[in-house]
């Protein structure tokens, strides 16, 4: 194991924590279940993609624009959560993860199914970040990524999340407009799941399709359930497991899915609070 | 004193071929505890639905403090000043006790930027929430699971989170249901108590004695319309209240 393949590594890991924690948003805090992530995640790194490569931005241009587009885009797809609940807005999201590859897919701007190559890492001061500059780099969004989720969670936003999850005409008897906070969680995880999208497109250079598949959507989902719905310390956990698994079991690789969705089920059937919420019942018997 | 605080001005209601509420018109006044009551059926749920924005009305209109609020967003009508509770037990389940009178104590946040800035855990908003727990006899229970009170906890619990809001009306929607003597007495007090602070109480009742021995102006519903408006002795003699009540009993007893 050379320290290259360790910060590379690490570089997934606090991109897939970046994940977890922004679907958790939705899914934890907002009650918004969302089976179409890895769209939020690809709209982010195609973007930042097409300025830089097609449009020949530099990357500090297309890193803010990038995220706010993300965002914007998911306040758009976030707009089907104000008609459709439950069950139906998971069926909408599914769909909106097709569509959005089928996008990147089939419109020849977006590189079709060669996808985009060459996509530039950033550099700063006239030096271009190495392995080490980027894994410093991811650690920097991924300490402030944490850090604004914690801060989210203890602002009266979170209480406006929590009353539309648990119930909606509660909300709105306490003055929570149900759809203004929908589109919250839509608009503030669309813009963080964009900003790991940048992250991962810059590192690996070239991007196609299918990282961004209904695949990645489970794997993302994987990882919030196996940690704990609705926690902070449970999607970080989560996320650093699933990055880790293939890389200790090889054999995972080949079975990924197989494997992901057996961790679902066992989850859902013996610990559907997930890791962090099985640890704080143990400790509190 | 006497002023209305909500006016109901001929407002019907059709759901399809259904007429749940026929040119109903009434004035709920300034302080007084008001008692809406009539049959199941009778369209009682449906105009409180009407009141706080959940329903649009199919004609008519509601005026609140002199200000038109039908059709506007239900968050809006309880910014306004208008709380309310429901008829089966809306709590936050997931939260405390303590935690949902705090998410209460935030509509003034809820709207706009603040709600990205502003900590429920402030030590005014934690005072303001005591206060409210306090008086709701709720303050032993703060860090307990919403969902794990008894439903006469959870009850109150709704209406401290209502009360947390600052409203000037409070709608009851059957606030007694379920609920054994002992309770149901300590809510009329509570009642009693927040209308001498001045909130202005219109509940839904089926118990007829707890309306009776509660309220001091009663509106009877029946089949959408309204059949009968008075004190309460008045309308407990009124012969159609008798007849739409026939069967149960209910009204005679209570008297």
């Amino acid at each position: 194991m050379t320290l290259d393949y360790l910060m590379t590594l690490s570089i997934f890991a606090g991109i897939n924590i970046m994940l977890a924690l922004s679907l958790n948003i939705l899914i934890g805090f907002a009650g918004q279940v969302s089976l179409g992530h890895a769209a939020f995640f690809g709209i982010g790194a195609y973007t930042s993609a097409v300025l830089t490569v097609n449009l020949g931005l530099n990357y500090w241009f297309a890193l803010p624009l990038s995220v706010l587009i993300s965002g914007f885009i998911g306040f758009l797809l976030g707009l089907p959560s104000l008609r459709v609940k439950h069950d139906f807005l998971v069926l909408a999201t599914i769909g909106i993860n097709f569509v959005v590859v089928s996008i990147f897919n089939y419109v020849q701007f977006f590189g079709g199914p060669y996808g985009i190559v060459g996509i530039p890492r950033p550099s700063l001061f006239g030096k271009t970040f190495d392995t080490f500059g980027y894994f410093i780099y991811t650690m920097v969004w991924l300490i402030l990524s944490v850090v604004f989720v914690i801060y989210l969670s203890k602002v009266y936003l979170r209480y406006g999340f929590e009353a539309v999850k648990e119930d909606e005409e509660a909300a709105e008897s306490i003055g929570v407009s149900v759809p203004r906070y929908k589109m919250y969680a839509f608009t503030i995880s669309g813009a963080m799941a964009g900003l790991a999208g940048n992250l991962w497109a810059h590192y690996m250079g070239v991007i196609f399709p299918e990282n961004f598949a209904f695949p990645v959507s489970i794997t993302i989902l994987t990882m919030v359930v196996l940690g704990g719905v609705g926690t902070i310390t449970g999607p970080i956990i989560g996320a650093v497991i699933i990055t880790l698994l293939p890389e200790i079991l090889r054999f995972v690789q080949n079975y990924r899915m197989l494997i992901y969705g057996t961790i679902i089920v066992l989850v859902m059937l013996f610990m559907p609070e997930g890791l962090m919420g099985y640890i704080r019942k143990v400790i509190k018997r | 004193m006497n002023d209305p605080i909500l006016v109901i001005d001929d407002v019907s209601k059709r759901f399809g071929g259904l007429q749940a509420l026929r040119n109903v018109s009434f004035d709920v006044k300034q302080g007084e505890i008001h008692a809406l009551i009539g049959p199941n059926g009778a369209g009682k749920t449906t105009l409180f639905n009407i009141i706080n924005g959940f329903l649009k009305p199919t004609e008519g209109h509601v005026y609140f403090r002199g200000k038109r609020i039908d059709g506007m967003r239900p968050s809006a009508v309880a910014s306004m000043g208008i709380g309310r509770t429901f008829q089966i037990v809306k709590v936050f389940p997931e939260m405390t006790v303590l935690e949902n009178v705090l998410s209460g104590l935030g509509m003034d946040v809820y709207d706009g930027f603040r709600t990205f800035v502003e900590k429920p855990f402030s030590k005014e908003r934690m005072n303001r929430a005591m206060e409210i727990l306090e008086s709701c006899g709720l303050s032993d229970f703060l860090d307990k699971l919403a969902s794990n009170l008894p439903l006469g906890l959870q009850r109150k619990l709704e209406i401290a989170r209502a009360l947390a809001t600052s409203p000037q009306l409070l709608l009851l929607d059957e606030p007694a249901s379920g609920l054994n003597d002992l309770e149901t007495n300590e809510l009329r007090e509570l009642i009693f108590k927040l209308n001498e602070k001045g909130i202005t109480i219109l509940f839904i009742e089926h118990d007829m004695k707890f309306t009776m021995n509660t309220a001091e102006m009663v509106t009877v519903l029946d089949y959408g319309e309204k059949i009968a408006e008075g004190k309460p002795e008045e309308v407990s003699k009124d012969p159609k209240v008798l007849e739409a009540y026939l069967g149960s009993g209910e009204v005679a007893e209570s008297r």
